[in-house]
């Protein structure tokens, strides 16, 4: 406990960083896999590019990607940039995946049912596909979470300030405390996380609590198998 | 784009492919490193989490355990977790061994969710219609789990070893970073000396690799799939979820894409 009361503010700032870098790809991912993973259920051709293409990304190991994409974005290698946009790309790679299952999930007759009362296909998407898609869109969710937040800590290697920061200083200095101490925030962040993400669910979908448990579940774990790959 | 072509020129250059340079070179010493690093880990995560994922999707117990136990796998941090193996055992070892010992562990650990995760899944996605009569014909249980279960799941579990292998070639490139051999040292070097073709080009050939490797098992998972499953096994899972037949996917499946 030593080391961690006397350097428990440089914890509290590395923690804050990470949250940070976390958080920006975490929405990213959201906000553009949501869309792709809709399109990727329009037909098989869309599928199979959309979901080919995001694995194909996702199959490239996380210090080589941090490494090549100043290349491609003209970015300093040094720069927070290229952590954002390599970890946003895995976001999306796994993000896609659930949302175009989620899409697919929500019965055909109910979508039909909705076009027959009169709603326009923009209500349609809003107000009965979304919300339906909503259990499987979180459990995926959870997934880009824990391991976006778990990669962060490699960007320490290119120069970025987070947790990872005290795996580096402490295996160099000889801290076993130190490392400890990083590993665990890292977690605490993880965990913190997935219960917002999980209170989020249960409010916006009050629905969803008993029947789809089960579902999100092995649907998370079949994200997981495929989210093992980043590292 | 002129960065990428004098990094592909820096791999090409017959200079770094000269035997018996200076570490982090020559390539080729490299690239052996990582694959068997790779290989071996793999090997040992598989000799431990296939009987168990077996026997946790034959009998059904502890699916809660898989679940809760490969999420909070995905939580940990592997740069920590491999200084902190390797610190831990370098209070009883000499330090280039516990590295090795240390990253050895770490790596197996982390491979360990994926294909546990694969023969699980795998398992669980097998008709059970097609287990009763199997029983009912008079097959005892290991020859359900080895005659019908496990050739009906043979593409899940490959993709829980592919899943587990990828993972690893990644957390070995982290690795050689920190001290072990393998291609990350290429990057780290690079690092090192402020040379973004040997950074690049160190960047390209991990992801060459990755890519070659993450294809050769989409391959063997294609061969490996009995005819005629995906589609009956989709119609059972979707009726037991008394969910309406929806179009071509459904949640539960797809643990690898069928159109990659």
């Amino acid at each position: 406990m030593n080391w961690f009361l006397s350097n428990w503010e440089l914890v509290l700032e590395l923690t804050l960083n990470h949250i940070r870098l976390s958080i920006i790809p975490i929405i990213i991912g959201f906000v553009i896999a949501v869309p792709l993973g809709r399109l990727a259920i329009t037909g098989r051709t869309a599928r199979g590019i959309i979901i080919t293409s995001t694995s194909l990304l996702y199959t490239i190991p996380s210090l080589p990607l941090f490494v090549i994409l100043p290349a491609i974005l003209g970015t300093k290698v040094l720069s927070d940039i290229n952590l954002i946009v390599a970890l946003s790309i895995y976001a999306v790679a796994i993000m896609v995946r659930a949302a175009s299952d989620s899409f697919a999930s929500v019965s055909p007759d109910v979508k039909q049912a909705s076009l027959a009362m009169g709603y326009s296909r923009w209500q349609q998407f809003w107000k009965v596909e979304f919300p339906l898609a909503g259990p499987v869109l979180l459990a995926g969710m959870r997934v880009v979470s824990v391991s976006t937040i778990a990669l962060v800590s490699v960007g320490v290697l290119i120069g970025s300030e987070n947790l990872g920061y005290l795996f580096t200083n402490g295996k160099q200095r000889g801290i076993l405390e130190e490392v400890g101490t990083g590993i665990i925030a890292s977690l605490l962040i993880a965990l913190v996380f997935d219960l917002i993400l999980v209170l989020l669910g249960r409010i916006l979908l009050p629905w969803s609590r008993s029947d789809k448990k089960s579902q999100s579940a092995s649907a998370a774990l079949q994200l997981q198998i495929k989210a093992a790959d980043a590292a | 784009m002129n960065l990428f072509v004098s990094a592909i020129q820096w791999i090409l250059d017959p200079a770094n492919w000269v035997p018996g340079s200076q570490s982090p070179l020559p390539i080729q010493d490299r690239l052996a490193e990582h694959l068997l690093y790779t290989f071996v880990s793999v090997l040992i995560a598989a000799v431990i989490a296939l009987p168990l994922g077996f026997y946790i999707g034959h009998t059904g117990k502890g699916r809660q355990f898989v679940i809760s136990f490969t999420g909070a796998m995905r939580a940990l941090p592997t740069l920590g977790v491999l200084f902190f193996l390797t610190m831990v055992l370098g209070y009883s070892m000499v330090s280039t061994t516990a590295n090795f010992v240390g990253t050895m562990i770490a790596l197996v650990l982390l491979a360990i969710p994926s294909i546990l995760a694969g023969a699980y899944a795998g398992l669980e996605s097998v008709d059970r219609q097609t287990i009763d009569s199997a029983r009912a014909s008079g097959m005892t249980e290991m020859q359900i789990l080895t005659k019908v279960e496990i050739p009906l799941s043979l593409p899940l579990i490959i993709g829980g070893l592919r899943a587990g292998v990828l993972q690893v070639i990644a957390t070995v490139v982290i690795a050689s970073y920190v001290g072990l051999g393998g291609l990350g040292r290429i990057i780290a070097s690079g690092i090192g000396l402020n040379d973004y073709d040997r950074i690049l080009g160190g960047a390209i050939l991990i992801t060459a690799l990755a890519l070659l490797i993450d294809g050769v098992f989409a391959v063997i998972q294609r061969l490996t799939a009995t005819p005629g499953v995906g589609s009956t096994r989709q119609t059972e899972k979707q009726s037991l979820r008394r969910r309406a037949p929806g179009p071509s996917t459904t949640v539960g499946t797809p643990l690898q894409e069928r159109e990659s």
